[in-house]
């Protein structure tokens, strides 16, 4: 076996898959930096050049690493390339763990990555923050890389951090406006409430393992170590896995962390594409994944991660039937998508979860893509209601985004059709069966929702002549990527399809090695091929008939569909306003945090309690004292001799007497 | 025959005299005289003692408080002086420079 | 000669700088302030030969005796280990810093404000090097006066409540330390010796006593709940050198004194003592974390932050544990690099407008773009984001106390949170939005001076952020040594 490239160590040469985005991002920041400061104009092409040529790189790397490290199945881990935090029994090396599932998700990153960059050029030809922009996208690609490399959990953290970082300042790319950054500071700190209890499980892991009296070399914390150790952590594993699953809920919003999710769309279009639709999001989903060894021990925690993902499937998909938003709809929509792989995930079936987070990463990174080419061709026009006919107009982008609505409603033979079959029938073979009804209204509402999103867009009368008029095709930088991820979210499902369709279960087949659970496999195999025949059909029509009702209702039937909404105003309204969970956290959570700060603990007990009874309390009590004093001072100079020859007085008599 | 302790009575009736003078008097140049009263009273006891036991030490004390006493009237002349200026009264009642 | 004595040097050796403000006339202010800026390297040079030449034996490197009073056994006795050996790193680097940041801010009396650093430095490498009790006390006493005298002159409106408070709540704390150092001189065979006193066995109840008066001191000095409501005033009123040495060095020697006398000279006292500073540290973290978030002024916000960082320094202490007492010895070099940047580059902008209020500025990253790089830079890593140095400590920090207080820690890690909230929330107004002030419309960037302030803090974040080994090597044995001596205690 061939084991170096260029005469480097494979090991190494895993390393600069990361790198070469992050040089990417050095590169570009100082160029931003300089041409701010010294107010030169950005040299674009350089820019593009750099940035675009880093992802591809990282892509043809990731590519190569692919067809060379992807067997044996189980993977290596790298020898670190240094100790990073070393004390004491506690070791966590930067190394990198290649095995299927990371070099899968590195495919992803990559690919879905190299697309939206390219895409990004002509997106963001026009904007002021040209270089600094990809300064962070290619950061973005760096952390996320990490993340998905990473051998053990705190180097995960670095990523899952850096992650939230870039998410930070790119949803509040446009900082003048302060909506936008308070979106971005939103994000982050939801996102550290997530990462609150992420923390908190690796102090766990490492406090069970260190007083078993262990000592592996690649750090208790090391994947490897875990899993070769996964016994020891049996009696913990409820606690650390919902821990972990508290950061997976921030990251991959989830109830009761989404929150964040639809504020982020403030940010570039391209960046919601990449980060809060491929990517970032899902990183939740893949830690699970990654750590499927230690949920498959706490059945609790499984069913939690199954619960909450079917919910926030099931809310989210709600909320987004009567959003006007475009970008809203598909935040939405990505949250509930999200919630199908934890579901996935939940019910113990790994590889689909990774199989939806692929097909999905195609076709809502293409949705996000064409509502971007959309509002750019709109000149920055995000209601739905104020679009309309845009087909003549836009006919690649009307294409690919109808391709993607397929797929995303799991019409047959589109991407999205297989792995939310997959999920829907594990789901109902190993779940309880209420989960399975709500994930099966959720692909309702799914196909509903983005095909009334899909009609009010591009079918139909224009509503508003002037935008329309005005609207225009994007440029090729920006249909070329929607185009390729619009063949992708065809055919990217085609990897999998079952064998009840006479297909090879090809990506099952892949990862079973990785996920060695004889139970799971003998279930499936057990419920048999008519269930899940009878189960996709079921689904398939339930899926196309709501999708033919929003066809019908949002193209040609719009009055009804605006009377319906108005015979029902609650109804409506509690969706419109996203079940006021905004309002009840402000309500619940922020104002009263606010206030015990700023009047209970501030005003009152620093400055009334601390400072003014105890600090100067105890001063003004000495001046006190020295004033009472005082008064015996009173000047009298009379007064002082009577007091004086009292004394000597009394003290004659006390030495006579 | 005048004994020791008549000497020492006149001597502690002076002083009281004094003291009385010193403590009850408002006018600070009557005070100043008290107190020259008390000075004298001392000295007679001084000498009396000295006579008493034949030795110098008390009559050259004597002495000795004499001539604190004309450096006191001078100084505290001047002080008295001083404050009449500044107050245009003498009176210890009324002055209490020294009130905290 | 450099090696043998390189303590004393590196404690004296900042006087030199002292003769260019004696030598040169004031009509050449520019050449004076260069001369002593340069001169100011040379303690950092020595810093450096410090670092390097640390060997890391966990014992005190470098020592140097010199009988002081014959009679009553005092010496003049220096040493360093892994606790001190960082901090007087971090005081050498500061120092020529903040010389170099006064450049333009002070206008009176330059003369005397130079001066005052310098005694400071002295003040502040002789706390940390002292191995003698009384040695240690003469230099404690000795900072303070540079410092009293910096705020009450060069500082803020309210510059003489801030400064008078300063002192009188650390010469509390002082003054109960001296009665435990005079007690502990005669308890204690009549030395201050800390290797003699190292050797001895007080009974349980004297423990008490002395631990209490020492933690005490240190305590406000560090400063604990509820003995820290001076630290908001002497910062806001302080001058940016003064904040900056204020949050890097001085507040250091409260949890330095902590660890290298109130810990290690009453072991068992401490033990007992231990939850209650824990609980204190707790409530440090997240309360500092609170009540900096509603602060209008942004050095006051800092301020409080200070209170929450150092909060899990005292924790990281307190968990006697590898990683807790590792990375609470890094993080409060961390802390002074970080907080020490942020004062930095507060007072750049105070400089130029005149305001600390947050409400008065708004969207300074389209006006400075490099300012605002910098200062998030060092916001990240003040509130602990992975690769850079903040990350490191807290983790470990967090890390070590987990094994032993699982529920402390926990509400400690929720500080992570509350802490982001208040640096961000005030970056978001500070930096992003539109610039809706005039006056900040012609704010220029930092120019190159100020960028030298930054760049070398900006170059430790990440250094140590990457490969904190450079440090957590060197201390290693001291923080074995430390903890052992704790366990040992325990299998008693």
């Amino acid at each position: 076996m061939q084991n170096l490239l260029l005469g480097i160590p494979i090991s190494t040469v895993v390393f600069l898959i990361p790198l070469l985005p992050f040089l990417g991002a050095c590169f570009n920041g100082l160029v931003a930096l300089m041409c701010r400061s010294g107010k030169a104009p950005v040299p674009k092409p350089l820019v593009t050049l750099v940035a675009v040529m880093m992802p591809v790189l990282a892509f043809a790397l990731t590519v190569w690493l692919f067809f060379f490290a992807k067997d044996p199945a189980t993977g290596f881990t790298t020898p670190p390339l240094w100790n990073w935090i070393a004390v004491d029994d506690f070791i966590a090396g930067i190394s990198f763990k290649i095995d299927r599932l990371s070099l899968v998700m590195g495919l992803i990153i990559t690919g879905v990555g190299s697309l939206i960059h390219i895409y990004s050029t002509g997106y963001m030809s026009h904007d002021a923050g040209y270089a600094r922009y990809f300064t962070f996208l290619n950061l973005f690609l760096f952390a996320m890389l990490i993340l998905v490399f990473a051998g053990n959990l705190p180097l995960m953290f670095v990523g899952w951090e850096g992650v939230g970082m870039c998410s930070y300042f790119l949803i509040g790319f446009w900082f003048e406006d302060p909506q936008k950054a308070s979106a971005g500071k939103k994000a982050f700190i939801v996102n550290r409430v997530g990462d609150f209890g992420f923390l908190l499980a690796m102090f766990l892991i490492y406090k069970t393992l260190s007083q078993k009296g262990l000592t592996p070399g690649l750090g208790f914390l090391s994947f490897d170590t875990l899993e070769r150790f996964r016994g020891d952590l049996f009696l913990v594993a409820t606690p650390i896995c919902l821990l972990l699953f508290v950061g997976a809920m921030g990251k991959s919003a989830q109830i009761p962390l989404y929150v964040w999710l639809p504020d982020a769309m403030a940010g570039p279009t391209p960046v919601s594409a990449l980060i809060h639709a491929a990517t970032m999001v899902t990183a939740g989903v893949y830690m699970i994944a990654r750590l499927h060894f230690l949920y498959t021990l706490s059945p609790v925690a499984m069913e939690f991660v199954a619960t909450i993902g079917v919910s926030t499937a099931l809310f989210a998909a709600l909320i987004a039937v009567v959003q006007s938003d475009i970008k809203k709809v598909l935040a939405y929509s990505t949250v509930s998508q999200l919630g199908f792989m934890f579901y996935a995930v939940g019910v113990g079936s790994f590889s689909a979860g990774i199989f939806h987070l692929m097909t999905h990463a195609f076709f809502k990174a293409c949705l996000f893509l064409g509502s971007g080419s959309v509002i750019h061709g709109l000149h920055g026009e995000q209601n739905v209601w104020k679009m309309g006919g845009l087909k003549s107009k836009m006919p690649i982008t009307a294409w690919t985004f109808g391709l993607s609505v397929l797929a995303i409603a799991g019409m047959f033979p589109f991407a999205g059709f297989f792995s939310k079959d997959a999920i829907l029938f594990h789901g109902y073979v190993l779940g309880p069966r209420v989960l399975w009804v709500m994930g099966f209204l959720t692909a309702g509402l799914t196909a509903f929702y983005m095909t009334r999103v899909f009609a009010l867009t591009f079918l139909g009368q224009p509503r508003d002549h002037h935008l329309h008029d005005h609207a225009h095709e994007s440029p090729f930088s920006m249909t070329f990527a929607l185009i390729v991820l619009a063949i992708l979210a065809v055919v990217g499902g085609w990897v999998g399809v079952p064998e009840s369709l006479h297909g090879n279960d090809l990506f099952f087949r892949w990862f079973a090695p990785l996920f060695p659970y004889q139970e799971f496999y003998e279930k499936i195999e057990h419920a048999g091929r008519g269930t899940e025949l009878t189960l996709s059909f079921v689904t398939l029509l339930w899926a196309f008939h709501c999708a033919l009702l929003a066809f019908v209702l949002y193209s040609q039937k719009l009055n009804i569909a605006k009377n319906l909404a108005l015979k029902c105003p609650r109804v409506h309204q509690l969706l419109e306003n996203k079940f006021y969970v905004d309002e009840i956290y402000q309500t619940l959570i922020v104002n009263p945090l606010g206030w015990v700060s700023d009047k209970v603990l501030w005003k009152f007990t620093d400055q009334k309690v601390i400072d003014s009874l105890f600090v100067e309390g105890t001063a003004q009590t000495m001046s006190l004292a020295g004033r009472t004093l005082s008064l015996l001072q009173s000047g009298a100079v009379q007064m002082y001799a009577i007091l004086f020859a009292i004394g000597g007085l009394l003290l004659i008599a006390y030495f006579v007497l | 025959m005048i004994l020791l302790s008549h000497y020492i009575v006149v001597s502690a009736i002076l002083f009281s005299i004094g003291v009385i003078g010193v403590l009850c008097r408002r006018n600070a140049l009557v005070i100043f005289m008290s107190v020259e009263i008390m000075l004298n009273a001392a000295n007679l006891a001084f000498i009396a003692f000295a006579r008493e036991h034949g030795g110098m030490e008390g009559q050259t004390i004597a002495f000795f408080v004499m001539a604190l006493a004309a450096a006191e009237v001078a100084v505290g002349l001047g002080i008295i002086m001083a404050v009449f200026k500044k107050q245009g009264t003498i009176d210890l009642a009324k002055i209490n420079f020294l009130k905290g | 000669m450099i090696e043998t004595h390189l303590l004393t040097l590196l404690i004296f050796s900042p006087l030199l700088a002292l003769l260019p403000l004696i030598l040169f006339p004031s009509s050449q202010e520019r050449t004076m302030k260069g001369a002593v800026l340069a001169l100011s390297l040379i303690p950092l040079g020595l810093g450096v030969t410090l670092f390097v030449r640390y060997y890391g034996t966990g014992g005190f490197e470098f020592q140097e005796i010199i009988p002081w009073f014959q009679g009553y056994q005092i010496y003049y006795r220096l040493g360093v280990d892994g606790f001190s050996m960082p901090l007087m790193v971090l005081t050498s680097l500061l120092v020529p810093l903040v010389i170099l940041s006064s450049w333009t801010s002070v206008h009176q009396q330059l003369r005397g404000y130079l001066a005052l650093f310098i005694f400071l430095e002295v003040g502040m490498m002789g706390v940390f090097a002292s191995l003698d009790l009384f040695l240690f006390y003469v230099f404690w006493e000795a900072q303070l006066i540079p410092m009293y005298f910096l705020i009450g002159k060069w500082g803020g409106e309210r510059r003489i409540y801030a400064s008078i408070k300063f002192v009188l709540y650390t010469m509390v704390g002082s003054l109960l330390m001296l009665a435990a150092i005079m007690y502990l001189y005669y308890a204690g065979g009549k030395s201050l010796s800390f290797e003699d006193l190292l050797s001895l066995n007080l009974p349980l109840n004297t423990q008490y006593v002395l631990f209490s008066a020492f933690a005490l001191a240190f305590a406000i000095k560090v400063p604990l709940f509820p003995f820290h409501t001076w630290l908001p005033d002497a910062h806001v009123e302080a001058p940016t050198g003064g904040s900056v040495i204020l949050a890097g060095i001085l507040l250091k020697m409260g949890t330095y004194g902590l660890v290298r006398f109130a810990f290690t000279l009453f072991p068992r006292a401490a033990v007992d003592f231990i939850p209650l500073l824990q609980i204190l540290a707790v409530i440090g973290i997240v309360y500092g974390s609170l009540v900096a978030m509603v602060q209008p002024d942004i050095k006051k916000l800092v301020a409080y932050t200070s209170v929450a960082h150092l909060g899990f320094v005292v924790l990281g202490f307190c968990s006697l544990t590898h990683q807790g007492v590792a990375g609470a010895n890094l993080q409060s070099l961390n802390h002074g690099i970080s907080t020490g940047a942020l004062f930095f580059l507060v007072g750049m902008i105070y400089e130029r407008r005149h305001t600390r209020l947050i409400s008065e500025y708004g969207g300074l990253a389209s006006v400075m773009p490099l300012f605002a790089v910098l200062f998030l830079i060092v916001t990240f890593s003040s509130i602990a984001l992975p690769t850079t140095n903040g990350f490191v400590g807290e983790f470990l920090i967090l890390l070590g106390s987990y094994k032993s207080q699982p529920l402390f820690t926990a509400i400690a890690a929720s500080g992570v949170i509350l802490g982001a909230v208040a640096m961000l929330w005030m970056v978001k107004r500070v930096f992003f939005g539109a610039v809706t002030s005039e006056k900040n419309k012609a704010l220029l960037d930092l120019n190159p001076r100020e960028i030298t302030v930054m760049v070398p803090l900006i170059i430790l974040i990440f250094v140590i952020g990457l490969a904190p080994g450079l440090i957590l090597k060197k201390t290693e044995l001291t923080v074995t040594k430390f903890v052992q001596r704790f366990q040992a205690l325990e299998n008693q």
